[in-house]
């Protein structure tokens, strides 16, 4: 399954390194990245695949909330479902 | 890149700032079988059939809930009319049946469960009359148990017996809960014209067309719909439908998402998608506030109707291809209660029952949650429901009425119900009496279907 993460929060030092460490440790495979620095503030949209995670998806969204909360950016996990079934028909 | 940046944050705002949500699962489950001459036989099979079919519902709506990353508020059950399945027992008190149903509903964890219900369009029977009899009780001693009757339909006409007495009825059921600020009456709904698939509470039964069991969805997003029309403040109106249709059809999506996942896992059949925009008592979650933004000054001034009309259409037409399949209620509610923009409407003087009255012609779906003065008469609330129910029979769509007076109290005091049904100013009632029409009874007419002007 794949799933969608949205970071968006101040710009600071090491954001990338840490989400894609996170993911990293849950086996979690990153399949596309897309950052841009709009006005100081940070956005991504990062697609990853979740076939060989050793965890959850409910687990992964905790962990990435939680790290969100650490680093002061907000960080959303979601299954990329819902945005198939939004934006095409 | 598989999706658009500027696509997927739309939906996170829309969930994070707007409040999308998808307002309920419901489960509809089939009480057809529970059917024994002891009451207590058919009260504990009734339980043990909800507990089995039910079990992994809430479950399943938190799961997806986590994945999806959308909230689903709640879940509830809806079960088929318990006239239909008291009537085998050999007694006349049907409270046994909704404490059964109290009892189940919240051994699953849902917040609702609806189908203490009576369908009397044309007339009554046994079973019919002895769970009208107990809605006062029923409703009293049970927390999540909700009440409907139909009296009406545009085939049947309008059993103005059942009127009478469900004016009756309210006020019985206003009295039994007067501590709690007749808290029964916001769980009883009076319908004209009702649906077998409706998802939403307090009006919620499994029709007897529908299957064993089956999951029906209604979905929300008034806030959405607002924030897509500020972005359109200078179009006209047909651009003001063209963006409420787009942003409805993506509303709907989501919800046929969480349908069909929801049925899968429950190994059970999706039913329908009902197009509601549902307004919660939140601030952003007003349909009244989707009206103001397109130009009014308050909701309940003149255009209000037009421009519910035109809302209420448009949500339809963009929904309807965003689903597979679509039923339930579809309109845009006005439950004034459960609406921030809708109760201030009412303080302030702008909007009034007449006004509403109006307003539920063109949209679903009825008076909705509306505190009365407590010294309204039991005639006075029949003859209300009477003219609700006509225009639901002469326009062949579903109306209600579900009105609360208050025991006690006057116009300009407040009610508060608390959660999801939240508080309201007590509106005025128009007081000249209609005694005379209701203590008549009978039925009106099934309604001529041609020559319409």
């Amino acid at each position: 399954m794949q799933v969608v993460l949205t970071i968006v929060g101040e710009d600071q030092v090491g954001i990338i390194a840490k989400v894609s460490n996170a993911l990293a440790d849950m086996n979690i495979n990153i399949v596309n990245i897309n950052q841009n620095i709009m006005q100081g503030f940070f956005n991504m949209v990062l697609i990853a695949e979740m076939d060989k995670a050793n965890v959850s998806i409910k687990e992964a969204r905790d962990v990435m909330t939680k790290l969100g909360e650490e680093i002061g950016v907000e960080i959303r996990l979601q299954s990329e479902e819902i945005f198939t079934a939004m934006h095409r028909i | 890149m598989l999706y658009n940046t500027q696509d997927i944050f739309e939906t996170t705002r829309m969930i994070t700032q707007n409040k999308l949500d998808v307002r309920t699962i419901t489960m509809g489950i089939s009480l057809r079988d529970c059917c024994h001459p002891d009451i207590n036989v058919v009260a504990q099979k009734i339980y043990d059939k909800i507990c089995l079919k039910a079990e992994k519902l809430v479950k399943t709506g938190e799961d997806l809930e986590v994945e999806l990353g959308v909230p689903i508020i709640n879940k509830r059950i809806s079960v088929t009319p318990i006239s239909m399945v008291g009537e085998s027992c050999d007694t006349n008190d049907y409270v046994p049946l909704a404490k059964a149903l109290d009892r189940a509903g919240k051994q699953v964890g849902v917040n609702f469960i609806g189908g203490f219900s009576a369908l009397v369009d044309k007339g009554y029977t046994k079973g019919d009359r002895n769970l009208i009899n107990s809605i006062p009780e029923a409703l009293d001693v049970t927390d999540i148990v909700c009440s409907s009757v139909s009296v009406g339909s545009t085939k049947c006409g309008i059993n103005m017996d059942a009127v009478k007495q469900m004016g009756e009825i309210i006020k019985l059921t206003a009295k039994r809960t007067a501590d709690r600020d007749a808290l029964g009456c916001a769980k009883l709904v009076v319908f004209c014209n009702a649906v077998p698939d409706n998802p939403f509470m307090a009006g919620a039964f499994l029709g007897v067309t529908e299957p064993e069991t089956v999951i029906n969805v209604g979905v929300s997003g008034p806030g959405v719909v607002k924030h897509a029309l500020e972005s359109v403040r200078n179009g006209d109106i047909g651009e003001v439908a063209e963006t409420i249709k787009k942003t409805a059809f993506k509303i709907t999506r989501v919800g046929q998402l969480v349908a069909q996942e929801a049925a899968k896992r429950l190994n059970t059949q999706f039913g329908i998608i009902d197009l509601s925009l549902a307004p919660t008592p939140a601030v952003g979650d007003s349909v009244a506030h989707i009206l103001e933004e397109i130009g009014l000054e308050c909701c309940g001034g003149p255009g209000t109707t037009a421009t519910l009309a035109m809302l209420n259409d448009a949500v339809k037409k963009g929904g309807l291809m965003a689903s597979s399949y679509v039923g339930g209620l579809s309109g845009a509610f006005i439950p004034v209660s459960e609406d921030a923009g809708m109760i201030h409407a009412v303080e302030c003087g702008c909007l009034t029952l007449e006004k509403l009255e109006a307003m539920t012609c063109v949209c679903s779906v009825g008076l909705d949650m509306i505190a009365i003065p407590g010294d309204t008469t039991a005639a006075t609330i029949s003859a209300i429901i009477a003219d609700e129910a006509a225009i639901g029979m002469i326009n062949n769509k579903t109306t209600a009425v579900r009105v609360i007076p208050v025991p006690g109290k006057g116009v300009g005091e407040k009610v508060e119900f608390g959660g999801l049904l939240g508080y309201a100013p007590i509106i005025k009632v128009n007081t000249y009496s209609a005694e005379r029409f209701i203590s008549r009874g009978g039925r009106i007419p099934a309604p001529v279907r041609s020559l319409t002007n």
